[in-house]
């Protein structure tokens, strides 16, 4: 009933104040749901307004200051923008950074389907192997940086110990900078469990009789899968795609963990440098406010514009039940 | 190759295959925090010779304990206060109807595509100049203010209640209070367990807060701590690697509990982010 004084458009509201005696007690009680709903929304408004909508403009406009925190930010113009451009080391991670989202998102996306497929054919013994699948996304990033320079030491690592058992001799993963990423990607594909989580569930949610009819119609176990349930499952792909191309282009605590810091001089670190490694470091280790802010605005219009051309992509190959485009 | 005939022998190699892959860096790190220093890197499931040397070295050498308790410390309000909040506002998204709602809650859902890396340098301004930084507060009091994930996923159930319940309480005599925590807060209890839990593997597991927020010693997180004893012993020392391992078991051990405490929920969570995304 309060929901119904609620929805009713502006204009039956000014009317009803003339002509019905009951009316006024109405009007009160959707002022009060009015600013009730306020209340109970007021800790998101406050929150978006301090922590999104003012630190997006804020770094919009350190960007075009020089700033170290301790002295007011003085105003350079485009300055930091031209030194972004000039500087080799915004170009070396960059390059780091897309190379590693390149290889890596599909690695993760194909990973993810494999074991989640897997799954949906494991029956009764499925629960207890998505266990033992989502486990190691529970590790903290950090141990997963030490376990990447464990498991990977080029030495006696433990994958070149298995690469060894089968006759080949394993890189040094963790020093040869042609080797750095490939390392990480690999690393990073032991903490696929929530996809494979979200894709069995869409696997799941495909109707068997689907399925049925195309066996039926002569498709083969490949086809099935390939031209029937990827379709079908296709928007819970692109979820994936979306979420990981933002987190792969925001890499961070599992290589700084194990590239740098404090008294870290031993490594090459030039081939895990990350985008926002570097970021972290103009800001936070030589208190560049400004530079970096720059360095935020490059990587927020680079992220905005992948997704949206992954969105305009998605319109032609994700398939939407009941929709038909 | 139905889902029936796939079952069988390949299907069970490959399943064993992957898990011992998943599973087995588990095992090699647990035994390896029991192997004294020379045989770390021996890659025997079983230690040589046992020793619980490392776990009292670790304890020494670094305040293990207050590391801990300032992580229960963060963990539990940042939680606490996400979940609290984030239902208060799913709660004002889901129940209420007002112009300029559907406006609003765009809001919300573009606010979760927003890379953090953006947003960084200004809120670390904000609790600059609060004087919060070098304590924990700028690791959980963000949380106050709810988040977009958890708003989305909290207001999907609330939806899911029969908006007759809520009249029914009304006409009862509830108030707007009470009709949020009487009813609706009850009846989704198995989603705030969700947003409690994710969070709290969150708040458990940052690392980059750490970095930017805490400058003493004494003040560290966990992983906070677990990456200066990378840098001491690992880049800055001569590679005690048995420490640093051990280190790494006490950090990730917690989050392995609470995997097992929640695991119903961490998996109906997951999933229904995936399927209304």
């Amino acid at each position: 009933m309060a929901s119904d004084t609620a929805v009713r458009p502006a204009r039956s509201r000014r009317s009803s104040r003339e002509t019905a005696p009951v009316r006024p007690s109405l009007r009160r009680a959707r002022r009060r749901n009015l600013l009730a709903a306020l209340a109970f929304l007021s800790p998101w408004i406050v929150g978006f307004a301090v922590f999104t909508l003012w630190p997006l403009i804020y770094s919009g406009y350190l960007s075009l200051t020089d700033y170290d925190v301790i002295n007011d930010p003085s105003f350079v113009g485009l300055d930091n923008y031209a030194q972004l451009f000039a500087d080799p080391k915004v170009a070396l991670a960059l390059g780091n950074t897309l190379f590693y989202a390149v290889l890596q998102i599909p690695a993760y996306v194909i990973v993810s389907l494999v074991l989640a497929v897997l799954l949906d054919r494991a029956g009764r013994a499925s629960g207890f192997f998505r266990t033992v699948f989502f486990l190691p996304k529970m590790t903290p990033p950090v141990a997963v940086g030490v376990l990447f320079l464990l498991l990977f030491n080029g030495q006696n690592g433990l994958v070149n110990g298995a690469l060894g058992l089968v006759g080949i001799d394993g890189p040094a993963w963790t020093t040869d900078p042609a080797w750095v990423k490939p390392g990480l990607i690999l690393m990073s594909l032991w903490t696929v469990g929530s996809s494979v989580i979200i894709l069995l569930a869409a696997l799941r949610s495909v109707p068997e009789d689907v399925l049925e009819a195309a066996r039926l119609d002569g498709a083969n176990g490949l086809q099935v899968t390939w031209r029937v349930t990827v379709p079908l499952i296709s928007p819970a792909l692109f979820f994936i795609v979306i979420i990981n191309t933002i987190n792969a282009l925001q890499t961070f605590d599992e290589v700084y963990t194990a590239f740098f810091g404090g008294g870290n001089t031993t490594y090459s670190n030039d081939a895990a440098l990350f985008y926002v490694i570097y970021l972290f470091q103009q800001a936070f280790e030589f208190l560049h406010m400004g530079y970096a802010s720059a360095l935020a605005w490059l990587l927020f219009v680079i992220i905005m514009a992948i997704t949206a051309v992954q969105f305009v992509v998605s319109r032609k190959v994700v398939y939407y039940e009941g929709g038909d485009r | 190759m139905n889902r029936r005939r796939m079952r069988g022998l390949p299907l069970g190699i490959a399943l064993v295959v992957v898990s011992v892959v998943f599973l087995y860096p588990f095992v090699w790190l647990v035994s390896a925090s029991f192997k004294p220093r020379g045989e770390v890197f021996d890659n025997a499931l079983i230690p040589k010779t046992f020793t619980l040397e490392n776990y009292l070295t670790v304890w020494q050498e670094a305040p293990m304990a207050l590391w801990l308790l300032n992580t229960v410390l963060v963990t539990v309000l940042a939680a606490t206060a996400v979940t609290l909040s984030s239902a208060l506002v799913a709660w004002g998204f889901s129940y209420y109807r007002f112009r300029g709602r559907g406006v609003l809650f765009a809001f919300v859902l573009g606010s979760m595509m927003l890379p953090g890396a953006v947003t960084m340098i200004p809120t670390f301004l904000i609790w600059n100049s609060l004087g919060a930084v070098g304590t924990l507060v700028p690791l959980w009091a963000g949380n106050l203010f709810g988040s977009a994930f958890y708003i989305f996923l909290l207001r999907q159930f609330f939806l899911g209640v029969p908006r007759d319940y809520f009249d029914a309480a009304r006409i009862d005599g509830a108030g707007h209070v009470g009709m949020f925590w009487r009813i609706a807060l009850p009846l989704c209890k198995p989603a705030l367990v969700v947003t409690f839990l994710f969070e709290a593997q969150a708040a458990w597991t940052d690392l980059m807060r750490g970095l930017i927020y805490l400058r003493d010693t004494s003040t560290f997180t966990i992983p906070r701590g677990l990456k200066s004893l990378v840098d001491a012993y690992g880049f800055g020392g001569e590679w005690h690697w048995e420490i640093i391992v051990t280190a790494s078991v006490i950090t990730t051990v917690p989050m392995i509990i609470l995997f097992f405490l929640g695991q119903k929920q961490f998996v109906s969570g997951i999933s229904t982010s995936g399927l209304k995304g």
